[in-house]
């Protein structure tokens, strides 16, 4: 057969093997991944959308770091039950500023694509100090030491500024206030709190967090993150007409 | 012999050059780096060379080795490479098995971060793949293609350089995950320094390869290298497009992917499920084409099937990544053309595992009687299973169910216990006592008790997650007469309690059959050869043979 025939001459090249294989292996992607930059409908138009703030993505960092995505998914799928049981099926503009994703791929606790805004602050706290005191069967690692870091600040300009690099459009004025709007948003009385709202927007959460105004821990930024998930957008409530691409 | 001196004197040099280099850039790392966690690795990386320095150091003014190293395949690597394979294997499963406890009693972390779930569970997945796993391929790759080249390796520092670099990369990313530094995707959790250093050693990897490919006395490449091939140059564009990003500063840790959303997730699986198929599938079915037919003394089954599943196996996968993301916010279409190339890839991977069992045809009595190859037997069979399984679970309604549970642990563990883990017992064992010239390994009867005790442990711990994930994703779904969910999350936890203790003691087994292990291939290496037990055909073939004839 002329195809063994074939083999049997390209199996005594080596760099043609290497040619070969590369060839093969490269035409899923380029048919699977290339399309998804270029076809407009991949990811919806939601005009209203806002980034986060400095103090939501320190909180996040927080999130990859202790690596929560381990167990919890952030992407609720277009299934009956998923969508009684954590709301709206995620849409794909909901991660657009998410460098990296955190879609997840397992549910060892529950998805927290719309868990912001479910459980006060105060809950929230609780239950990173120690999931066993507000859920008894919880299999969570408590996050105690959280309450006890302070955040760091000083490098959060930084952070925004190579957020901005891989799309992400934070303005001059959210990179140099960086490390201002962080204490702002869970110091509500201070002179920083106004900042945050002008720049992130009204609805943006600005309270002391883990519930102590003076200090900014990590507790503070986990918590806003959390608070803030399935909240960067309303494009999920409003109808499908409204929330799907242009044509 | 010690090692240093089988260098020549300019390799000697050349190899202290690198670690000076090395050296000078922990140095850098960690000085710029010092109000971050990137000194910690900086002065890691010092070590490191400083290490390497004593250690050339040691032998360099050794006199020239012999010019009859030339005559023999260059193995030294090889040996410490499966040493450090067995090393990580224990650690890796050691942490997979605490880390099974910690979701039975949760109180275990010792209000600590490094010692919670989130940040040793890459500890484990990393150190199983690329520390067991990684350090196995390249030690193998090492020997196999020696032999099926009948070349010694053209150069003694490149393949150091290979096995000793990985295995800092491997040191970077476990001592990372425990300090918090993560990108976390999945499979590709190292942070951007540590993958630009992996890019390099992959690079020589790969020169290495094709040098002594070059060098071939036999005229046809064999089946087992193009699979170690493929597995080196799809892992490295793997690597490098999906861990494409931006460091916050040069002397930090940290950095943001530059993909986002859909398109970074549909990237991550792209990457995540060919680590699956080049790491852990192609580079050990290049284990297996060379093991399994030396160690039955039989020959392949079949060319033709060789042929098919390879070329199957490296163009159908390349599609199947997007079967992790059924029903979420990636197009539909990319959906359903994941599924599909997913259940065409039943067809090469069955004929792979049929190619490899129906090799044993007329050794079937030895698969009774040696452990060895019945490592290698039962590797081939979950092979077969778990790809049946994976096509089956990447069909959309099925994946309904499967998705996000325990499931899908089970799977993972059919084919990384079972598969993976198996075949390289196998092979390890198979080569212990080729590479140390014994006769055998020192105990047959302790690999006859690790392969029960793996193959316990794996069928315990599928069987656990296989419950505990139906159970799961059927509970999750389940509503009542009066149409609204039937259970909470809370309930589905709390079922899966008894299911998450027999996984932890699957695991144990499991863990008990490496460490068994490691102890059968230590007392090996110390016996003392009573005999020169070196086949006189074990070796390179030399300038004055004729160059290109067929051999084994």
């Amino acid at each position: 057969m002329s195809m063994f025939g074939f083999h049997y001459r390209l199996e005594r090249k080596s760099i043609g093997l290497v040619l070969m294989i590369v060839a093969v292996a490269s035409v899923g992607g380029l048919f699977e991944i290339a399309p998804l930059f270029t076809i407009h409908q991949t990811v919806e138009d939601a005009p209203n959308m806002r980034v986060y703030t400095p103090l939501e993505l320190a909180g996040r960092n927080i999130y990859i770091r202790e690596g929560c995505y381990a167990c919890h998914s952030q992407m609720i799928r277009t299934l009956r039950d998923e969508v009684e049981r954590y709301g709206h099926y995620s849409l794909a503009v909901e991660s657009k500023y998410d460098h990296p994703m955190l879609w997840g791929s397992k549910r060892t606790g529950p998805d927290l694509a719309r868990i912001g805004g479910k459980y006060s602050d105060e809950w929230q706290v609780a239950h990173l100090n120690n999931p066993r005191d507000v859920v008894p069967e919880s299999v969570m690692p408590a996050y105690a030491w959280l309450s006890r870091t302070e955040l760091r600040t000083d490098d959060l300009s930084a952070h925004l500024k190579a957020q901005r690099t891989v799309g992400v459009p934070y303005t001059d004025d959210m990179i140099t206030n960086a490390a201002a709007d962080a204490y702002g948003q869970a110091a509500p009385d201070s002179d920083q709190a106004e900042g945050v709202a002008k720049r992130y927007g009204k609805a943006t959460n600005v309270r002391a967090f883990d519930g102590k105004a003076n200090q900014l821990t990590e507790m503070d930024a986990l918590v806003a993150y959390l608070q803030v998930l399935g909240h960067l957008t309303d494009v999920a409530e409003k109808p499908v007409a409204d929330a799907g691409g242009k044509p | 012999m010690r090692m240093i001196e089988q260098l020549t004197r300019d390799e000697r040099e050349s190899a202290l050059v690198i670690l000076l280099v090395m050296f000078v850039v922990g140095a850098v790392m960690t000085v710029a780096g010092r109000a971050d966690l990137f000194s910690v690795h900086g002065a890691l990386v010092m070590v490191a060379a400083l290490a390497g320095i004593f250690w050339v150091g040691s032998g360099f003014y050794a006199p020239e080795p012999s010019a009859d190293r030339l005559t023999q395949y260059y193995d030294d690597p090889s040996k410490v490479g499966i040493l450090l394979a067995m090393g990580w294997a224990v650690i890796a499963m050691f942490v997979g098995d605490w880390v099974a406890w910690l979701l039975v009693n949760p109180n275990l972390t010792f209000d600590a971060g490094w010692a919670s779930f989130g940040r040793l569970r890459p500890v484990h997945t990393s150190g199983v793949i690329f520390g067991f796993g990684g350090n196995a391929l390249i030690a193998t790759s090492f020997y196999v293609m020696q032999r099926t080249c009948r070349a010694r390796l053209p150069g003694q520092l490149s393949p150091w350089f290979v096995l000793l670099g990985y295995n800092l990369f491997c040191v970077i990313a476990a001592t990372g995950y425990l300090m918090g530094i993560t990108q976390s995707k999945e499979y590709a959790e190292p942070e951007w320094y540590a993958d630009i250093w992996l890019v390099v050693v992959w690079v020589a990897y790969f020169i290495l390869y094709m040098r002594t490919l070059a060098r071939r006395k036999e005229p046809h490449i064999y089946v087992a290298n193009w699979y170690y091939l493929a597995f080196i140059l799809v892992v490295a564009m793997l690597h490098i497009v999906n861990n494409l990003a931006v460091p916050v500063s040069w002397a930090g840790v940290k950095s943001y992917s530059l993909f986002s959303g859909v398109q970074d997730a549909m990237t991550e699986w792209w990457y995540g499920h060919n680590a699956v198929a080049f790491f852990l599938t192609s580079g050990f079915l290049g284990m297996m084409y060379y093991y399994m037919p030396k160690r039955a003394e039989r020959p392949i089954y079949s060319y033709r099937m060789s042929i098919i599943s390879f070329w199957g196996i490296t163009f159908f996968y390349m599609w199947a990544g997007s079967h992790h993301l059924h029903y979420t916010a990636l197009p539909q279409w990319v959906q359903s053309l994941g599924m599909t190339f997913s259940v065409m890839l039943l067809i090469p991977s069955w004929v792979s595992a049929g190619n490899a069992l129906m090799t044993l045809n007329g050794a079937w009595h030895k698969v009774r009687d040696d452990a060895v190859l019945r490592f290698m037997m039962v590797a081939a069979v979950f092979y077969g299973l778990t790809t049946f399984e994976g096509s089956f679970m990447a069909i959309r309604p099925v994946n309904a169910l499967s998705h996000y549970t325990d499931w899908t642990i089970g799977h993972v563990h059919a084919g990384a216990l079972g598969w993976v883990a198996m075949i390289t017992f196998g092979a390890i064992y198979a080569s212990v006592p080729w590479l140390w010239k014994r006769p055998a390994m020192y105990s047959a009867r302790l690999v006859e008790a690790h392969f029960w005790l793996a193959l316990a442990g794996t069928v315990v711990y599928v069987f656990a997650m296989w419950n505990s994930g139906i159970i799961q994703g059927l509970m999750w779904r389940t509503y009542n007469e009066s149409g609204t969910l039937a259970y909470s999350f809370v309930d589905s936890l709390v079922a899966m309690h008894p299911y998450y203790i027999a996984r932890a003691i699957g695991g144990f087994l499991f863990l008990i059959g490496t460490v068994i292990g490691c102890y059968n291939i230590w007392m090996t290496i110390r016996a003392v050869p009573h005999v020169a037990t070196e086949p006189a055909t074990d070796r390179p073939e030399l300038a004055g043979t004729p160059a290109l004839q067929p051999g084994e």
